[in-house]
């Protein structure tokens, strides 16, 4: 097991490296730049817009602005954004708490709901249940989450007046820090829950026709028992390698809820940041998200090969 | 004594310096029974606290939402207008400007003028008295050195600051005493307002960015928490996100800010931000509510809340490529060198200015947001020429064209000498900019053109990469539409019809496409008068100057002028602003004065 890691981490560098000069070389190349927001503004000429660029070192030739953010990256500083002219380290910390609390939970909510659901679901295959279970996953799948964004927002903000619908960070009472996630995060775990309430029941419907379902039953173990203790354990483990794939897009994944009830998350940062043409801030967003998502793709093979002793690496 | 520390401690537990529970064993030692403390504490009858109604930060929390986030609090640095204003809760300039251009002193102690003396006779200097005991909001006094450190910190050209242009001009800024200084400009100039004035003139602190000038400017602490003489300074600061002030204890006026605290918050678009204001009024202001007119309207008909307009938000216009972008010379198209097949006959472009229906543009998609222009320049108000006039006659335009020698062909579409009426028009993407393509396209239809229409996504048609062919500066198509916006003198704004040295004026490859002429209009007429209003010092012949270089450019139809844009924000009906949305400044330079009423 131990070569196995050691093997994959090895060949994650040079991945990781072909990564971030595809990003680098598609913002470099991507047209746009810094301070288009002075372009119709004749008080900020061209020459001074030039001369501001040069300072950022954004004439210089793509290769060289490659090297040259690799070896500071390397050296752990991340750059300097040019929207705010701060280090792109201290925005992203900034965000990442309120990203934890609003999407982590919503990640959480999503596989609370997901999972006793599906259970329910396959066991009690097509029952009452299941086919409300099945409609409301895939309505929860096609309705995009702008849509039941700005559905949630009228019906509970505008008409009702029960829910505040800006987030803001300066809440700190528990009640008002409630009030203000409990939109966004239902959107989120509406949609996350979909996809996932389905996949659990296809996975239990693989081993609730198994042989030692039958055994078990036969034993005369009573049907909980039987589920929760023998089949929920087998069918779970493939459900948990897709959580561990699906967890680096807490890190960036909610962007339109982001925008919807402007929560300061990662996802907003990003599109603001591509938006303004601030590739310091884009780099290191899209270069993390690219780094996680290698890694939790290693941690999620090798936890399927603890978990399911069928499965041994060399 | 003992009523001055009680006093003291009130105002010291009000703006939050201390807790309450501190405040009540301080009480408790200075002699106060807990009945006494409580009655102190909750009811304010004992002594009369300053900050009692209508006081000093009587008022609470202020919200604003832009839905423009601010990126940095440092004006100097600004990567867009939401910085500016971010900015301009905590800082200040000498002189503010309103909507007509009136000038009002901010930090200087009264406007300089030729007949005070502060405005020199031949242009080439003007000295500010600064108002006196004024301090920042760490307690040191400001004084002339700061306004001599700001000119420094600006013109260097390492520090990269956007407001450069305002004070390229100044030769140099002579401190004289504490509260007098001369600033004296390379050129004489009738327009010695451009530098220190409104949203591009704040004065900053020399003690907090003397290290931190030159390339050395980005890693100032002061550009995520800035402070300066203004009623507040910045509390915490998460950029793009939300701006928290507090108040500035050491602010000249003692009655004022009423509010305690200030929240700028940033982000999304501009339809919810006007929903937070006029439907659920979770928020009290919102800024630049670039909204549909008809939606707009909808929210008000709520009755929570009121918009505010100013004009002078800039001019959106059509512009006409004098040049061919279909031709390619020299490794370039819209060169000079190939005049435009049917945009260089002025029957043609009179024809046509004859055929964009300004008037329905304005009322059914801008409203309240924009009226129908026949002018290019028409900010500051006393610039607007009352020599031209909105016409929108498709008879008197077809007669025109077929009196030139444009006769329509068997399709519909009118071609002389090979050359068909084709155009491509371009614009950037924004659902009421899609709307203005079709009223235009509608009424050039009508007179026999034939137009396609694009869109370009904002972010690449407003950069200035040299390599990208959308920009408005390569202007690789035969119109294209945008909104030039204004400053306080007319010479930055005017300078896109200049052509005095044609190689560097007029956008090409030659100058990576930095020129200001993006049209490619040359006309030596215009040339003359725009030189002459640069220099010229008496004010009437100044302004008549302007006013024919607009009349020009009008005649000539460099460009069709369509709407001249207000500025829109939001308020609830509670919220007092004193009037204080100006072209020229940020909408919070008067911050200080607002207040809530009922």
């Amino acid at each position: 097991m131990t070569t196995y890691i050691v093997r994959r981490l090895l060949t994650a560098i040079p991945t990781l490296i072909l990564i971030s000069m595809v990003i680098f070389g598609i913002l470099a190349l991507a047209p746009g730049d810094p301070l288009g927001q002075f372009a119709a503004n004749p008080d900020v000429p061209p020459e001074v817009r030039q001369n501001i660029l040069h300072q950022m070192g954004l004439d210089e030739p793509i290769p060289i602005r490659y090297v040259k953010w690799a070896t500071s990256w390397i050296a752990g500083n991340w750059g300097y954004s040019f929207a705010s002219r701060t280090p792109v380290a201290g925005l992203l910390l900034q965000r990442l708490p309120t990203d934890l609390w609003v999407i982590g939970l919503a990640y959480l909510a999503a596989i609370l709901i997901a999972v006793p659901v599906g259970v329910i679901s396959a066991v009690k295959q097509y029952s009452l249940l299941d086919q409300i279970a099945t409609t409301s996953a895939f309505i929860g799948y096609s309705l995009p989450t702008f849509f039941t964004g700005i559905v949630l927002i009228i019906v509970f903000s505008v008409r009702l007046r029960w829910l505040p619908f800006i987030y803001n960070v300066q809440v700190h009472d528990p009640v008002g820090m409630v009030k203000q996630a409990v939109m966004p995060i239902a959107v989120l775990a509406l949609f996350n829950s979909a996809a996932l309430t389905r996949f659990v029941r296809s996975s239990m419907l693989d081993n609730v026709g198994q042989d030692y379902v039958r055994t078990a039953r036969a034993k005369g173990l009573e049907q909980r028992r039987v589920i929760v203790r023998h089949v929920l354990r087998n069918g779970l483990i493939p459900v948990v390698t897709l959580l561990a794939l699906g967890l680096p897009a807490v890190f960036t994944g909610a962007v339109v809820t982001e925008q919807i009830f402007r929560v300061p998350g990662i996802g907003s940062l990003l599109i603001s940041s591509i938006q303004n043409s601030d590739t310091p801030v884009v780099m290191a967003v899209t270069f993390t998200y690219a780094i996680l998502v290698v890694l939790f793709n290693l941690v999620a093979d090798v936890i399927y090969g603890v978990l399911d002793p069928r499965i041994r690496y060399g | 004594m003992q009523r001055d520390d009680i006093r003291k401690l009130l105002k010291d537990h009000r703006t939050h310096r201390l807790t309450r529970r501190q405040v009540v064993t301080r009480m408790g030692e200075l002699g106060l029974s807990l009945g006494a403390i409580w009655t102190v504490l909750d009811r304010a009858i004992a002594l009369p606290a300053r900050a009692a109604a209508g006081g000093r930060g009587s008022q609470g929390t202020l919200k604003l939402l832009y839905w423009q986030a601010p990126t940095i609090v440092n004006p100097h640095l600004a990567n867009g207008t939401k910085d500016y204003h971010a900015s301009r809760i905590v800082l200040e300039p000498l002189l503010t400007a309103d909507a007509a251009g009136n000038l009002s002193p901010a930090l200087a102690a009264e406007v300089p003028s030729r007949q005070n003396g502060g405005v020199s006779a031949d242009g080439r200097s003007v000295t500010y008295k600064l108002k006196q005991g004024v301090k920042w909001a760490d307690g040191r006094p400001f004084t002339s050195d700061d306004v001599l450190f700001t000119y420094q910190y600006v013109i260097n050209k390492q520090t990269a600051s956007t407001t450069y242009a305002q004070y390229q001009n100044i030769a140099k800024v002579e401190p004289s005493d504490a509260y007098t200084v001369k600033i004296t400009f390379k050129e004489p100039t009738p327009f010695w307002y451009l530098g220190f004035v409104g949203a591009y003139g704040m004065i900053v602190p020399r003690h907090a960015l003397d290290a931190y000038i030159g390339s050395n400017a980005r890693n100032a602490p002061f550009n995520m928490k800035s402070f300066g003489t203004g009623p507040y300074k910045v509390e915490t600061f998460r950029p793009g996100d939300l701006v928290v002030y507090s108040m500035n204890e050491y602010y000249r006026d003692p009655n004022k800010p009423a509010f305690s605290q200030v929240q700028m918050k940033g982000g999304g678009d501009a339809v919810s931000a006007a929903r937070a204001v006029l439907e659920t009024g979770e928020y009290d202001y919102a800024w630049n509510l670039q909204v549909e007119w008809p939606v707009l309207d909808h929210m008000v008909a709520a009755g929570k809340g009121s918009l505010l307009t100013v004009a002078g938000g800039g001019v959106e216009a059509l512009y006409l490529n004098h040049t061919d972008p279909n031709k390619d010379v020299d490794g370039q198209r819209s060169s000079l060198k190939a005049p435009h097949p049917f945009w260089s006959d002025l029957k043609v472009r009179q024809a046509f200015a004859m055929a964009a229906d300004r008037a329905t543009m304005a009322k059914e998609l801008y409203g309240g947001a924009g009226d129908a222009s026949s002018n290019v320049l028409t900010t500051p108000s006393k610039y607007y020429s009352k020599n031209t006039k909105v016409v929108f006659n498709l008879e008197q335009a077809n007669r025109q064209l077929d009196e030139a020698g444009w006769k329509k062909g068997p399709d519909g579409i009118r071609e002389k000498g090979g050359v068909k009426l084709q155009m491509t028009y371009v614009t950037s993407v924004n659902t009421l900019r899609q709307k203005e393509q079709q009223i235009v396209k509608n009424g050039f239809g009508q007179i026999g053109a034939n137009v396609t229409l694009q869109s370009v996504d904002a972010g690449t048609f407003f950069s200035s990469s040299p390599g990208n062919n959308d920009t408005i500066a390569h202007f690789y198509r035969d119109v294209e539409m945008f909104t030039d916006s204004f400053g306080i003198v007319p010479v930055s704004y005017m300078e896109q019809f200049y052509s005095g040295d044609p190689m560097r004026d007029i956008a090409q490859k030659e100058n990576n496409w930095s020129g200001q002429n993006l049209c490619r209009w040359q006309n030596k007429d215009f040339n003359a008068l725009y030189d002459q209003g640069v220099k010229e010092l008496d004010p009437q012949k100044n302004t008549a100057a302007w006013i024919k270089a607009n009349d020009i450019v009008i005649d000539q139809v460099a460009v069709i002028p369509l709407i001249d844009r207000k500025s829109v924000s939001a308020r609830v009906k509670t919220l007092d602003t004193a009037g204080n949305l100006s072209p020229f400044d940020a909408d919070t330079r008067n911050i200080a004065d607002w207040r809530r009423t009922g």
